[in-house]
């Protein structure tokens, strides 16, 4: 007779593991990812594979040589960080600047902190807005979609939410644009300028849906800082429809919604507690109209989820679950 | 469907004794018996080597004002009065019985099968019972059940809850009690109440025992004031605390007892054991055990006597399997793992679970990737990802202001958490140590 084990309580285990969320989100990025192929051809089929290849090796290199440490790369949350920078950038980016956004996102924000769960910022965040402080005209270069792998001439310009933020800058009125901007059908499908990823809302929706599905993530980032950004923005417009546009177009440009699908609502850098979230993903919204109404920059999501990133310890702290009782 | 609001997990059921009625396991040939099978000070052995022993004779006696009576569960000599190891491996004081084959009862005790349902006795009288029949908590904690129905100065007893959630895995004795003695459990729920002064019983059940509801409600009809609860089956449910919140709405302030709440909780098979303590003179001298697991071939319930060795069943049932990894006293959530299997059954002892090898072992643990599961499962609003690092740290001071000491070790933070943090180790290591700590500060 083999030896019996001897352990506490308990004795069972649900089926769950580390790896199989990281894993299961892997999964529902794939339709984002399926769609910015079909949008932009080859060019995204060549950024992701680096964006991807490059985070799994910063990993493994940075455990191997600096930390010392048995390699987690099989985890799959590299695999997510290389995804999700990819999907952060657009489609025509150099391939060196892309290594360099894995070395940062890899490395800087995430083993330097100890690795996954320990990091405080959103990895593939951190990556993109290194690039896009450090690479400005690279990563607002925006390929306009083409019509899948056959099309050559692929033609540059600017994002929906850029046409709209220079053209107020120059003191003409969204309303009278609209003819320049795409319109929600070909918003939803992913017909328009921007990052790899954050085109097909659709696609990000039906990810979404999965990861509720298998609890990875609650509805509570996801509804509130979609919520906040719809609520805000339809205040503005209703103050003054002509300078303001509509809390559509908030919604389904930029990438909101990828944001608060897939990175507001990551594990290790949101708030615990359902309360937590509903703080986090407001202060995510407002922040993301007041910077891309405001702010230098056309698009938001992405300093705002940082910025709120950096409360999270606040918010744990402040905002106990009520103890049984007491 | 009644439960309590915070927290819970919801643990394979794997009921796979549900349907199996009670057998009568034979009488050992050799009965190991602890001289304290109970929380509160140790019983005193009355009994020398050599004595000869009728069924149900007095063995050790409880003297302190928290402790129990033991008696003997077998006719039979004295064979050895030292300490023996028991489950954990740990020696403790017992009393070793050299088995006769057929039984000789202490007179007074009322052996036969009819169902006396007229209480005669009063409030007192019961509690005196209780206390002489040696009857305790059968739930798992063993805490003497004469001492929680002896209200104290200033406080009231306002319900009388049976738990019968029977929220853990595998466990299927009380499903099979309610189903099969009906009519003697309803008669002690019914002597509980009584001893509380109180007038109606309300009796807790999981949803995942449709059978047994139906049985209880069908026969409480010739009751009165018995109240039947079906909760959600959702683990921790029969945890007591989380079983007066759904039943009366009421919680438990931390640190204090139910009856703090007006609440007094007892188990079914201690309700069957008062029944026969106040209506048949009979002591508690059996458990009634499932015998489950993944590696068990046919899942069983026993009714088996005290002092019983845990090898004797699994060698009646062919021996340990190949594949056993774990065995464990009790449930696979709060129950303990077994080091020596050649200890004697308990009072309280609920289970003999077998793990398959490939459960058995727990898995690697990796970083905390903060998902808040832990903290959306305890059913107390503690916060295990914080507490666990607090007792790596030795942050006793930290451990207790993030209240560790209400955690009641239900184990849903370990069961759900995904990366396989040993958090309920680290918190049971945290109360241990943060409880010296409070302690002696109370003493200086």
């Amino acid at each position: 007779m083999s030896l019996l084990h001897i352990s506490g309580s308990p004795h069972v285990h649900t089926n769950d593991s580390v790896k199989k969320i990281m894993w299961t989100v892997v999964i529902a990025l794939i339709p984002a990812m399926v769609f910015s192929f079909i949008y932009y051809g080859i060019d995204a089929v060549r950024v992701t594979l680096i964006s991807v290849a490059a985070c799994v090796v910063a990993e493994w290199f940075f455990q191997r040589f600096f930390l010392k440490e048995k390699s987690t790369i099989s985890d799959g949350s590299a695999v997510i960080t290389g995804m999700l920078l990819a999907f952060n950038v657009p489609s025509n980016l150099s391939w060196w600047i892309i290594l360099i956004g894995a070395l940062i996102a890899i490395g800087v924000s995430k083993m330097a902190f100890g690795g996954l769960g320990k990091n405080v910022f959103n990895p593939a965040l951190v990556g993109r807005v290194f690039l896009l402080i450090s690479f400005p005209q690279q990563m607002t270069s925006w390929t306009l979609p083409s019509q899948g792998f056959m099309n050559v001439d692929a033609a540059t310009g600017a994002t929906p939410l850029a046409v709209i933020k220079s053209a107020m800058n120059a003191g003409e009125k969204p309303t009278e644009l609209l003819d320049k901007l795409p319109t929600y059908a070909q918003l939803l499908i992913g017909e328009r300028g921007g990052s790899i990823g954050e085109i097909a809302a659709l696609a990000i929706i039906a990810g979404g849906i999965l990861l509720l599905i298998r609890k990875i993530i609650s509805w509570h980032i996801p509804v509130t800082f979609i919520g906040t950004v719809f609520l805000f923005s339809a205040i503005l417009h209703l103050y003054n429809p002509d300078l303001y546009i509509t809390p559509e177009f908030h919604i389904l440009t930029g990438g909101l919604l990828l944001g608060a699908v897939f990175m507001a609502t990551d594990m290790v850098t949101s708030p615990m507690s359902g309360k937590g979230k509903i703080i986090f993903g407001i202060g995510c919204g407002l922040l993301t109209i007041l910077i891309r109404v405001w702010g230098n920059y056309p698009e938001g999501v992405s300093f705002a989820i940082l910025i709120m990133n950096a409360f999270v310890p606040l918010i744990n702290k402040g905002l106990k679950p009520k103890r049984f009782g007491q | 469907m009644r439960t309590f609001r915070k927290g819970g997990v919801h643990p394979q059921e794997n009921k796979l004794a549900h349907h199996a009625p009670f057998e009568d396991f034979p009488l050992p040939k050799q009965a190991v018996l602890y001289a304290t099978q109970h929380l509160g000070t140790p019983s005193v052995v009355i009994v020398e080597k050599g004595e000869s022993l009728k069924t149900g004779q007095l063995i050790a006696k409880g003297e302190a004002f928290i402790s129990a009576n033991l008696h003997s569960p077998c006719t039979g000599t004295v064979a050895k009065v030292e300490p023996a190891p028991e489950m954990s491996g740990y020696k403790k004081m017992a009393i070793t019985i050299d088995v006769q084959e057929e039984d000789v009862w202490e007179e007074g005790i009322d052996t036969s099968p009819e169902i006396d349902r007229e209480i005669k006795l009063s409030s007192a009288e019961i509690i005196e019972k209780i206390k002489e029949k040696g009857v305790v908590g059968l739930g798992g904690a063993c805490f003497p059940t004469h001492i929680k129905l002896m209200v104290p100065p200033g406080r009231k007893a306002e319900y009388c809850i049976i738990n019968a959630a029977e929220c853990e895995p595998y466990i299927s004795v009380d499903n099979r009690i309610m189903l099969e003695r009906t009519e003697e459990f309803l008669v002690g729920a019914c002597i509980l109440r009584t001893a509380l002064g109180l007038s109606s019983v309300d009796i807790g059940v999981e949803h995942n025992k449709p059978e047994a509801i139906a049985r209880l409600k069908e026969v409480a009809a010739d009751f009165k004031g018995i109240n039947i609860h079906t909760l959600r089956t959702k683990y921790p449910q029969g945890a007591e605390k989380q079983l007066i919140k759904a039943i009366t709405n009421r919680e438990v302030p931390a640190g204090k007892l139910p009856i703090d709440v007006g609440c007094v909780v007892d188990n079914v098979a201690t309700a069957l054991s008062v029944y026969e303590a106040v209506q048949k003179n009979k002591p508690l001298i059996v458990s009634y055990i499932t015998y489950s697991g993944k590696s068990v071939a046919i899942p069983k319930n026993y009714r088996v006597r005290l002092g019983t060795p845990l090898s004797q069943i699994i060698e009646a049932n062919g021996g340990l399997a190949a594949n056993t990894g774990k065995v464990i006293s009790g449930g696979p959530m709060m129950g303990k793992a077994i080091t020596n299997l050649n200890a004697g059954i308990t009072k309280g002892f609920s289970s003999l679970l077998q793990l398959e090898t490939k459960e058995a072992k727990r898995f690697a643990p990796v970083n905390c990737i903060r998902c808040g599961k832990c903290v959306d499962a305890c059913p107390m609003g503690l916060e295990a990802y914080l507490l666990a690092p607090l007792a790596e740290n030795s942050r006793w001071e930290d451990a207790e202001q993030a209240s560790v000491m209400s955690c009641i070790e239900c184990g849903s933070c370990q069961f759900i958490c995904p990366a396989n943090r040993p958090l309920l180790d680290y918190i049971r290591l945290s109360k241990n140590k943060t409880g010296e700590m409070i302690r002696s500060r109370v003493l200086k």
